[in-house]
C-alpha cells in the first residue's frame, strides 16, 4: 500500500513512505536442522523432517527434525541426567549461565529479531522493540532470583526445583515464549525439554546454539521440534512438570493426560479479552490502546483485547476514530520497518480467522475494512471490525487469534463488568476512564489474571501473567512465575 | 511553490462561541493520558524515512519552515541577510525552494517587507506582548494593528497563560477573541507557550480555546523557554485540531517551533502530521515549523541525497 514513491519537489503529491525492509543478510539459515539433545544438534530417531516456511512469502527457510516418541523419550532421559549436576551448582554459578543467555540475546538481538519475523510473519518493529527486548529482559530478571530462592518466600521452607521440566510453546510469540518457561526453569534448577510450535521453530533452534555457546552443561536444556504428536508424547514422557502455553482445546487435553499422574501442571490458554472505554476516557489514546489490543502481532495474541466495549455516548465518537485510524495501519511486508500489521502465521490459522470473520457476517453483525492492498503471496488478512455484534454471536464469544475486533456498547459499569465476565475466558482486560475509583472498582470485579488500566498489552518480567476459567492456571513472570518450577515440601523428584 | 504571502485569515475564522463558554469549553475537552500520548508520539519517531520519502520530505520541511530570529540584537544588515536566504535557500542550487516566512520583532517588519516583497515569502511578526503576553491590553492590541498596518502577512501572538494557569479562561478568551478582531484579516497564530502549561490536559484545553477564538494556527512555543516543541506536545495539539475539525468543520494551522535543530526532528514532526491529519495538513498553509538553525541542516541533508556524502558546514551559508 505504501510503496508508490512519487516525485520530489511536486506540491501536490502525497507523502509516500519508501520502502524500508530490514535487511535479512545477519540470518544464515543451516538447510536443515536437528534435534537439540544433550548439548548436540542430532538427527531424528523417528527419521522424519517437516519444511518451515516464511508466511508471508510461502518461500521454504529450512527442513527441521520431527521428534517422535523415541527422540523425545532421549531428550527426557538427557534431562533426568543432568539434574543432580544442574541443581548441585551453587545459585550464583546458574545465574551465571542464565546472564550469559541474556546478555546473548542482547547481542544478537537483530539477527533473532529478524528470524523471529522472518519464521512468525510478524513485523520486524515489533520482534525488535517488544519480542527480543523483553525476552532478553526475562532471562535477566529470573538470573537475578538463582542465588536468592532461600529469601524468595519468606515463611516457607527452603524451595527445592521440581526436576525435569517439559515445556511446551506456542507460535505467536516463539523467542518470547521460550524466554518466559525457559528463566525461571533454570534459575530454579530444573532441567528443561521445551518443544518449540511446528510453524515457528527456528528462533529457538539459533536459541539452541546460543546455550551451546554459553557452555551450559549438556542436558540442561533440550529442544525437540515437532507438531501435536511430539507435545503429546513429551506430555506422557516421564517429567515432573509440563508447562503449556497454547489453544484451550489442547489444554484441555494436557489436564486429561496428566491428572492423576502427579506432574505438576500449569496451562496459559485462550482468551477473549475485552477492553472497556467509559464516557470519561482519554479518547485518542483509549484508540491507540484498542488498535494496538487487538492489531499488535495482526491479534495473534491470547491477552489480545479481542472484544471493545464502549459506554454508548462515546460510541460514534471511538467508532468514527477507530476506523479513520485503520486507514493509517500499514498492512504488508513483516520485514519493512514502518509495517504495522505483518503476515497471518499460517494458512490453517488464515482459514480460522476467514470462517469465524464469516460467521459474524451470517449472524449479522456489520463488518468494516479499511481500503489496503494485500500482498499477493503470503497470508493476509485485514484489519477488521465488526459492529452491531451481541453476547450471542461466536465472534463475541470464540477466540479469533486474529486483527478482528467485536465492538459491543454498555451503558453502566455493572453492565460492562457483566458483560467482560461473560465468557469461558478471563486472561486479560482493560479499562479506560479518568476516574482513579472506577478502575479499582472495575478491577476488582473483572475475572481476569490482569487488568490493565489506561494501556494495553504491556508486560514486564516482574509481573505475572495468567488466567482465570478457560484461560488457564499458574502465572508467568515475577515470584509467582518462579513458584512452579520450586517446591516446598522436601520431596524432589 | 506555495505562494504563502496571499494566505489570508479564512472567512469563517471568527470566534465560534461567547466568552461566557470558555470555561465550558475547557470543561469539555476530553482528557489526555500521558503514557499513551509520549507512547504514540514515539512509535511514531521510529518510521524509518529514506530515500524519496526523505528528499520529498526535506523539501516540505523547508516549504514549510518560518525562518526566524527574535533576537534583541537584530539589526537591518541581519534581516537583510535573513530574507536573502529566506528566498533562495541555498544560492547555488535553485531548485531548492524558499521557504514559507521569515519571523521577526515588529520594529524589523518595515525592513522585510522591503526585502520580500514579490518574493513570495511572507513576513510574519510576533506582536501582542510577546513573549510573556503580561504588557497593557491596549498597549498590546495596538501593537497588532501596528505590524498588521505595517504590512506583516502573519503574526504570531502569546496565549495570556498568567490568566489561563488561573482559570480565568473567559478573560483569556476574551483577549484572544480582541488580538483576533485587531489582526484583521491578517493570519493569525497563537502561542500556547506549552511549556509553562504544565500537563498535556492543558495544552488540549488552550488548544481548544485558542481555535474557538478564531485563531489561524496553534502555536507550541516562543522558543524563550527551556521546553519548547516537543513530539508528543505537538502530537496532543494535532488531536485537538483533528477533534475541532469534525467538531466545527473548520481547519486551523499548527506551527511547532523551538528547538527543531536537526532534519530528523523535522521529519519526525512531518510523521506525526501524515499520520494524524493526513496530506491535507502537508503544505504551508496547515503546517509550519519555526526555526533557524534547522535549515542549514536541511541543506546539508538534501546535498547528502544528491551527492552521497556529506558536505562540510562551510558549504552552507550562514546568516
Amino acid at each position: 500500500m505504501a510503496d508508490q514513491i512519487e516525485p520530489t519537489g511536486t506540491e501536490t503529491a502525497t507523502w509516500e513512505y519508501a520502502r524500508a525492509p530490514e535487511s535479512t543478510d545477519i540470518v544464515r539459515l543451516d538447510d536443515r536442522y536437528g534435534l537439540f539433545i544433550n548439548g548436540e544438534f542430532a538427527e531424528p530417531k523417528s527419521g522424519r523432517w517437516f519444511t518451515t516456511i516464511n508466511p508471508a512469502t510461502e518461500e521454504p527457510l529450512a527442513e527441521v527434525a520431527e521428534a517422535g516418541t523415541e527422540d523425545v523419550a532421549v531428550a527426557v532421559e538427557a534431562a533426568r541426567a543432568a539434574t543432580d549436576a544442574w541443581q548441585g551448582l551453587p545459585g550464583s554459578e546458574r545465574a551465571k549461565y542464565v546472564f550469559r543467555i541474556a546478555r546473548q540475546l542482547q547481542e544478537r538481538a537483530r539477527e533473532f529479531a529478524v528470524l523471529e519475523t522472518m519464521n512468525g510473519g510478524k513485523p520486524i518493529k515489533e520482534s525488535r522493540d517488544v519480542d527480543l527486548p523483553l525476552a532478553a529482559a526475562h532471562f535477566f530478571y529470573y538470573a537475578g532470583w538463582a542465588d536468592k530462592l532461600a529469601y524468595a518466600f519468606p515463611g516457607r521452607p527452603t524451595p527445592r526445583p521440581v526436576g525435569v521440566a517439559g515445556q511446551i510453546i506456542p507460535w505467536n510469540f516463539p523467542m518470547l515464549m521460550a524466554a518466559w518457561k525457559l528463566a525461571p526453569a533454570l534459575a530454579a534448577g530444573n532441567t528443561v525439554v521445551l518443544k518449540p510450535a511446528e510453524t515457528t521453530p527456528l528462533t529457538a533452534l539459533l536459541l539452541a546454539q546460543v546455550i551451546q555457546e554459553a557452555e551450559l552443561p549438556p542436558g540442561v536444556v533440550n529442544i525437540v521440534t515437532g507438531a501435536g504428536e511430539t507435545g503429546g508424547a513429551l506430555v506422557d514422557a516421564p517429567v515432573d512438570k509440563i508447562a503449556f502455553t497454547g489453544s484451550t482445546e489442547v489444554g484441555k487435553a494436557i489436564r486429561r493426560a496428566t491428572a492423576g499422574t502427579g506432574k505438576r501442571l500449569t496451562l496459559e490458554l485462550g482468551g477473549k479479552a475485552a477492553n472497556i472505554v467509559f464516557e470519561d476516557a482519554p479518547l485518542d489514546q483509549a484508540v491507540e490502546g484498542v488498535i494496538n489490543g487487538i492489531f499488535f502481532n495482526q491479534g495473534h495474541v491470547c491477552c489480545a483485547g479481542s472484544r471493545l466495549l464502549v459506554q454508548e455516548p462515546v460510541f460514534d465518537a471511538l467508532l468514527t476514530k477507530l476506523k479513520d485510524r485503520l486507514q493509517t495501519l500499514r498492512v504488508g511486508d513483516p520485514l519493512d520497518k514502518n509495517t504495522d500489521v505483518g503476515a497471518i502465521n499460517s494458512r490453517a490459522q488464515l482459514e480460522k480467522i476467514e470462517e469465524l470473520v464469516a460467521s459474524g457476517i451470517d449472524e449479522g453483525a456489520e463488518i468494516y475494512q479499511p481500503a489496503c492492498d494485500l500482498p499477493e503471496r503470503g497470508f493476509w488478512f485485514r484489519p477488521t471490525l465488526f459492529t452491531g455484534v451481541s453476547q450471542s454471536h461466536r465472534i463475541a464469544q470464540e477466540e479469533i487469534f486474529g486483527p478482528v475486533l467485536s465492538i459491543i456498547t454498555f451503558r453502566t459499569p455493572e453492565e460492562a463488568v457483566e458483560k467482560a465476565n461473560n465468557t469461558p475466558y478471563g486472561l486479560s482486560a482493560g479499562v479506560w476512564t479518568e476516574k482513579g475509583s472506577r478502575i479499582l472498582w472495575m478491577a476488582q470485579r473483572l475475572r481476569a489474571g490482569v487488568v490493565w488500566a489506561n494501556t494495553f498489552n504491556r508486560f514486564d518480567p516482574t509481573s505475572p501473567f495468567g488466567g482465570y476459567k478457560e484461560s488457564g492456571f499458574g502465572r508467568e513472570g515475577g515470584l509467582h512465575g518462579l513458584e512452579p518450577y520450586l517446591t516446598f515440601d522436601g520431596s524432589t523428584s | 511553490m506555495a505562494d504563502a504571502a496571499s494566505i489570508q485569515r479564512q472567512d469563517d475564522a471568527r470566534p465560534t462561541v461567547s466568552s461566557s463558554e470558555a470555561a465550558r469549553i475547557v470543561a469539555r475537552t476530553t482528557s489526555v493520558d500521558a503514557v499513551g500520548l509520549e507512547g504514540r508520539a514515539a512509535a511514531l519517531a521510529t518510521r524509518s524515512i529514506k530515500r524519496e520519502s526523505k528528499r520529498w520530505a526535506l523539501d516540505l520541511v523547508i516549504r514549510c519552515m518560518d525562518l526566524t530570529t527574535l533576537e534583541g540584537s537584530d539589526t537591518v544588515g541581519k534581516i537583510v541577510a535573513l530574507c536573502a536566504k529566506a528566498v533562495r535557500p541555498d544560492p547555488t542550487r535553485p531548485e531548492v525552494p524558499s521557504v514559507a516566512a521569515v519571523c521577526l520583532y515588529p520594529q524589523l517588519v518595515p525592513v522585510a517587507v522591503d526585502q520580500l516583497r514579490g518574493t513570495g515569502v511572507a513576513v510574519a511578526s510576533v506582536a501582542g506582548g510577546f513573549p510573556s503576553g503580561l504588557g497593557p491590553l491596549d498597549a498590546r492590541l495596538q501593537e497588532i494593528r501596528d505590524v498588521a498596518a505595517a504590512g506583516a502577512d502573519e503574526i504570531d501572538i502569546v496565549l495570556n497563560r498568567s490568566l489561563f494557569l488561573g482559570g480565568r479562561y473567559g478573560e483569556a478568551f476574551d483577549e484572544l477573541v480582541a488580538a483576533r478582531e485587531a489582526a484583521g484579516f491578517t493570519h493569525l497564530k497563537v502561542i500556547l507557550e506549552t511549556g509553562e502549561l504544565g500537563s498535556y490536559d492543558r495544552v488540549r484545553q488552550a488548544s481548544m480555546l485558542a481555535m474557538a477564538a478564531g485563531a489561524d494556527f496553534i502555536k507550541t512555543s516562543t522558543g524563550k523557554i527551556g521546553v519548547n516543541a516537543t513530539l508528543p506536545v505537538a502530537l496532543c495539539m494535532l488531536e485537538a485540531v483533528r477533534d475541532f475539525r469534525d467538531q466545527t468543520g473548520r481547519d486551523v494551522g499548527v506551527k511547532v517551533a523551538g528547538g527543531i535543530r536537526k532534519s530528523k526532528q523535522a521529519i519526525q514532526h512531518l510523521v506525526l502530521v501524515h499520520e494524524t491529519l493526513g496530506d491535507a495538513w502537508m503544505r504551508p498553509e496547515r503546517y509550519r515549523i519555526g526555526a533557524s538553525s534547522l535549515l542549514n541542516d536541511v541543506l546539508m541533508q538534501l546535498e547528502k541525497e544528491r551527492t552521497g556524502a556529506y558536505a562540510g558546514p562551510d558549504h552552507f551559508t550562514i546568516d
